[in-house]
């Protein structure tokens, strides 16, 4: 049975490969590489039947921005999925600080589903999707 | 071709400054010691197309070079038009430069920031609520004997942290722990193998050891009993470094709280009548309750998991306090794992010359501080600043997106060496030179060491370093408050500009 | 170029014997002269007002990693004392831990014209100086730690003083520092595993040596170095009842090592190591026995370490006494050990006059100045921010002049205080020339500091100018408002430069930063080896451990020939 969509947590978080990537520079293929992914449980990715790379939406109650799905390559962590921090990322992040001027970069709902077919976006493209702006 | 020792490398608050960097033709062509991270930027990344190397306005919707000239009177008529600006960045810069952006912010009557209110904010919050026993990274390499990594991931953003200062490096009281490891690491590439022989062939039937669907505690408990440096990581999942550690404690997301209570219990001798806390059961918290008590000298690195969790300093303040009731029975220490090379550089000057580390506000003509208040998501939230200035620092990858959404309702200046997110949206973009490469200047490693970063090429022909081009806006704001004095008799002072807004 | 005259002031400058005789002061390119040129020169009528050299702190911690620490710790503190912004002064925050700015600001407020910064750990040495860079008005300097230092242990141990001289003559440049700071030597070193040393004859874990032998190494040392201040010492098991027996012990071993020339050690903040008493329930005073063994003994100096009655901040390189503060009170705390070198501590504090032990501290620091009979072996100070803030020196001025101030303070003390404190049996009123004497002639000479602290000819232009006339006030009658004088100087004059007009800021000077430059005749060789223990001891390299020349913005290098 395969269900539409995971209802998971999320945590966005360094890894070496996007912080490769952000000093390659922010336009850099290995930043968009690194960063524009969402890592899922292998039990997970079974449910939602998605394989390895294949595009997903993930929205919270602040926005939503497809993404490259990976599996997340230790353990196992079902319910919860991993963003790199970067733009990506921060489009399902809320500024809601608890007035500890700590967004929310941790720990929300978010839900995830197959977006197959639909387009990745690219650090340009997005920053003109979400700011309306670009150089 | 020259080659330069001793280079500090510019990324992360580990500071690094072993680093060989050999140079050809004002380019750094090879290095020695760096990460993978280091080797990006200082190889490739400093060098890149996206290098900004005139000053760019944004006409029409379109960023075009400009003069110099140009583009800092722009920015400083932005500046002292805009009642309440604010400024934000710093922890890419030196502690040259920040001490002029105290300046420049006082001048101004402005709101002034670092990224610490995004990451560490919460910890200087619990900081100053309770304190905090720490010490410097080598006091831990020379004496730790139990290592804890609590929501972190040095494998990842500190990657050197490991091996020069804890579990593998070596000091005078104690020894490296880099041959258990590696004994470790060939015991689980042998089992790998095996299980791939087993997939392949189909001759041997292996069966691998079934997983609990809700997995808690992964590495065998009786690692924890054996002799020399322990490693203990506490993580909602298994990071790079939780494979490297003797035991690995994973928690559910927003439970790191409830653990640290129950293990302070533990360590008072109180009896916890629930069989798991957050996710783990209790009896492997004894086991790390038993490990904390019984070593001789141990620490807590605490990374953003703890800090953005929910509680936030509430996690900080607590894991404090696990560390000075430790105090009372062992030696123990605490200490965050601070992002960037110079955040920590940036709550220091803002201390030193204004008292406050972040979250700080000029409006009244003397320094305020409130986190909450004054921290920039804060403000930009409830939409109180008028313009923004970004100095080495990317809100634009790393704030949410309504907060850049609410910035970009404003002017935008930005500074930095190369097209990050938020340049590729400014009105004024200015490039600079990269420090610690570039230019010298002094930086905070996590544990407040300071270490001059060095110079290793010449900058791009025209680019000024930070404190230069800090220097020029601030002088251009004195001089446009002056003209706007003289013209207008006595009225705006900075000392009432936030009144007028309101 | 910039002339100045000071005349018809009531004139003490006790280096020079000078007690009050009406005189006029000529300063020249910011040195004081026999002359200058009475109608080109800028005249300041002193009539009526009295003039002292510029007063010197020996002991205060104004700059550094443990300092700024204090300040990220305590917004609290600085809430409630905020200074604006003027069109030549920078904003800033008060109170215990002040800003750097604020910091300059009211010192130069109350006449001082150099204050010493007394601990540093030499691996965080570049923050200190990028503070003391941004404290005007005065000049400065800085002490690094060097007792808990492994190279120090290790070289005493083997009783190798020449080679541990050199690498003192070393770190000193290195660091930019002025003088050799040890504190409770070997509890640091043994707090690093959570422990302490109780006694001048406990070992030092994993070091084989005792704090008797850092000390009187350090002092042997000291003297081959030919520095211009001693050592400049916390004594072990400070602040905790009992201790005076183990400050007796401290002074006598180094009384062999004293020539009869200069002194050999300086014990810091000694109200902090005078107390009687096996706990705290009967810690009572021991001024008399200590000021007893000083009054018969001329190899050391020392300062006071008064508490005033107000909240603070305390802070030390002690990190194992800070631990005991904490476990007494249960307030804020941070340690912050550092690598091979040091540790420290920092817990807020609050004086009262309700507390028994606070009222008694009290009066120990005021018996202690009272009951040494040279003003030339102890010297004010408040070891700011541990007894109280700076700002408050007004008050001991005060009570150390006159009689009545103390008594008034005293009738408002605890009980216990009350019967307990010596005070009442003591008579002496320090005069305006002794007065000088503990506030700036004193501390400048114990210093070493030739140009500071009197207004010879020669003397650096530093000046303080106070609404006090000797003829009409007495202060010991009207302390209030002498007070008030020394809190808000008429004049502070800097390097011939008039700084402080009627208690207020007129203009800003950035002020120096005095450093050794220590030559051994045979420098310290820094060789391979040294660099592989470098890299071995420490977590930074070799070649980015000093402080570069850059790092000091306004630098006096001082030079000293060593006699090794």
């Amino acid at each position: 049975m395969v269900d539409q969509k995971l209802r998971a947590t999320i945590i966005t978080g360094r890894t070496i490969d996007q912080g490769v990537g952000k000093e390659l520079g922010k336009g850099s293929q290995e930043y968009y590489d690194n960063a524009a992914v969402v890592f899922l449980d292998k039990a997970d990715m079974m449910k939602l039947g998605i394989r390895n790379g294949v595009p997903v939406r993930v929205t919270s109650k602040f926005g939503s921005v497809i993404v490259k799905a990976r599996k997340f390559p230790r353990g196992s962590m079902p319910g919860l999925v991993f963003m790199p921090c970067g733009l990506w990322a921060n489009a399902v992040c809320g500024d809601a600080t608890y007035s500890m001027g700590m967004p929310m970069f941790k720990g929300f709902p978010v839900e995830v589903e197959p977006a197959p077919g639909q387009p990745v976006l690219t650090l340009d493209e997005l920053l003109k999707e979400e700011f309306g702006r670009g150089l | 071709m020259t080659e330069v020792k001793s280079v500090v490398c510019p990324i992360c608050g580990c500071l690094c400054d072993d680093l060989e960097v050999t140079v050809e033709n004002n380019a750094i062509v090879k290095m020695k010691n760096g990460c993978s991270v280091c080797e990006a930027k200082m190889i490739h990344g400093y060098n890149s197309e996206e290098r900004i190397l005139k000053p760019m306005i944004r006409k029409d919707g379109k960023l075009v070079p400009v003069t110099m000239d140009e583009a800092i009177h722009k920015a400083a008529q932005i500046l002292t038009d805009a009642k309440y600006p604010l400024l934000f960045g710093w922890s890419s810069s030196t502690s040259e430069a920040q001490r002029v952006g105290v300046e420049l912010a006082e001048e101004l009557g402005s709101a002034l920031d670092n990224c610490c209110s995004v990451c560490h904010g919460p910890s200087v919050m619990a900081t100053q609520e309770i304190g905090i026993p720490t010490c410097t990274l080598g006091q831990i390499r020379h004496r730790a004997d139990l290592i804890v990594y609590w929501a972190c991931n040095p494998w990842s953003s500190h990657p050197r942290h490991v091996e020069r200062y804890t579990s593998f490096s070596e000091g005078r009281f104690e020894k490296s722990e880099w041959k258990d490891y590696i004994q470790k690491v060939k015991a689980a590439s042998g089992k790998k193998k095996l299980e791939a022989a087993a997939r392949q062939s189909r001759v041997i039937k292996y069966q691998p050891p079934p997983r609990p669907q809700t997995c808690t505690v992964d590495a065998p408990p009786q690692t924890i009993q054996k002799m020399g440096r322990k490693m203990i990581v506490f993580d909602v999942r298994k990071t790079m470094t939780a494979e490297a550690a003797d035991y690995f404690v994973q928690v559910e997301p927003n439970k790191d709280y409830e653990i640290l209570e129950a293990l302070r219990c533990l360590i008072n001798d109180q009896e916890l009548d629930v069989e798991k806390v957050g996710g783990v059961p209790v009896e492997y918290l004894k086991e790390v309750a038993d490990a904390l008590v019984n070593c001789e000298f141990g620490v807590i690195f605490f990374g953003l998991g703890l800090t953005a969790s929910a509680g936030r300093f509430r996690n900080i303040e607590i894991a404090i306090s696990l560390t000075r009731d430790l105090n009372k029975k062992t030696k123990f220490v605490i200490s965050p794992m601070r992002g960037h090379f110079n955040v920590t550089g940036a709550n220091v000057v803002f201390a030193w010359q204004t008292g406050y580390p972040y979250a700080l506000d000029f409006s009244q003509g003397y320094p305020q501080y409130n986190p909450g208040e004054f921290t920039a998501i804060d403000l930009l939230r409830r939409g109180d600043n008028d313009a923004t200035l970004v100095i080495s620092a990317d809100p634009g990858a790393h704030f949410p997106k309504s907060a850049v959404q609410n910035m970009m309702k404003h002017p935008l200046i930005v500074i930095n060496p190369d097209l990050n997110c938020i340049s590729r949206l400014g009105d004024v973009v200015f490039p600079t030179q990269w420090c610690g490469i570039e230019y010298e200047g002094t930086a905070y490693r996590m544990d407040h060491v300071p270490i001059v970063l060095r110079k290793v090429v010449e900058p791009p022909e025209g680019v000024l370093n930070d404190e230069e081009l800090l220097t020029k806006i601030l002088a251009e704001v004195k001089r446009i408050k002056a003209e706007k004095a003289a013209k207008t008799p006595p009225k705006s002072t900075c000392a009432t500009k936030k009144e007028e807004a309101n | 170029m910039t002339e100045l005259l000071i005349k018809n002031g009531f004139v003490f400058d006790p280096i020079n014997k000078i007690n009050g005789e009406k005189m006029d002061i000529a300063i020249k390119d910011g040195k004081i002269v026999a002359a200058v040129n009475e109608k080109t020169a800028e005249i300041i009528d002193a009539s009526g007002l009295t003039v002292m050299p510029g007063a010197v702190d020996i002991h205060t911690h104004i700059a550094g990693g443990e300092v700024n620490t204090g300040r990220i710790l305590r917004p609290e503190d600085h809430v409630k004392d905020v200074e604006r912004k003027t069109a030549i002064t920078r904003s800033g925050v008060g109170y215990s831990i002040p800003s750097t700015f604020t910091t300059g600001y009211r010192y130069s407020k109350m006449g001082y014209t150099t204050v010493m910064n007394p601990s540093m750990a030499p691996l965080e040495a570049k923050h200190t100086h990028e503070e003391l860079n941004d404290i005007p008005m005065v000049d400065k300097a800085t002490y690094p730690l060097l007792g808990d230092w492994w190279f120090v242990l290790e070289y005493l141990s083997k009783d190798k003083i020449e080679e541990c001289a050199r690498h003192i003559a070393w770190m000193l440049s290195t660091t930019k520092g002025y003088a050799i700071k040890i504190v409770n030597p070997g509890g640091l070193e043994s707090w690093g595993f959570g422990g302490n040393v109780h006694s001048i004859d406990d070992q030092v874990p994993n070091f084989c040596i005792t704090p008797r032998e850092i000390v009187r190494g350090l002092a042997k040392v000291n003297k081959l170095l030919n520095l211009p201040h001693s050592i400049h010492l916390h004594t072990n098991n400070l602040g905790l009842p009992g201790n005076y027996s183990t400050t007796l012990d401290t002074m006598k071993a180094l009384e062999d090592i004293y020539t009869g020339d200069k002194p050999v050690c300086h014990i810091t903040h000694l109200q902090f190591s005078s107390f009687a008493g096996d706990g705290w329930g009967n810690m009572k005073s021991a001024a008399d026995e200590i000021s007893k063994y000083i009054n018969n003994h001329n190899h050391m100096t020392f300062d006071m370490g008064q508490v005033i009655f107000s909240e603070t901040t305390t802070m030390t390189a002690d990190g194992p006494f800070e631990f005991t503060l904490y476990q007494l009170s249960g307030h804020k705390w941070v340690n912050a050990d550092v690598e091979t070198e040091t540790s420290g501590g920092i817990i807020p504090m609050h004086y009262k006059r309700t507390s028994a032990v606070n009222a008694i501290q009290w009066s120990i620091g005021l018996e202690l100045a009272l009951l040494i009979t040279d003003p030339w072996k102890i010297f004010m100070t408040t070891d700011h921010p541990n007894g109280g803030p700076f700002f408050a020196y007004p008050k001991i001025m005060a009570w150390l002049t006159s009689r009545k101030a103390r008594m008034a303070m005293l009738k408002k003390c605890h009980k216990k205080a009350q019967k307990r404190s010596l005070l009442p049996s003591i008579d002496r009123e320090l005069s305006l020339y002794e007065l000088a004497i503990v506030t700036r002639a004193g501390q400048a000479k114990a210093l070493g500091l030739p140009n500071k602290g009197h207004l010879g000819v020669g003397a650096d232009g530093d000046v303080a100018i106070y609404n006090i006339n000797p003829e009409t006030l007495d202060i010991s009658k009207k302390f209030r408002t002498a007070r008030r004088a020394f809190g808000n100087a008429a004049y502070t004059i800097k390097d011939g430069e008039i700084l402080v007009k009627d208690g207020e800021i007129v203009k800003t000077a950035s002020g120096r930063t005095m450093w050794l430059d220590v030559n051994t005749a045979e420098p310290c060789v820094v060789d391979e080896d040294m660099k592989r223990r470098f890299r071995e001891y420490w977590t930074v390299e070799y070649d980015n451990y000093p402080v570069f020349d850059h790092c000091v913005k306004v630098p006096e290098k001082i030079t000293v020939k060593a006699s090794v």
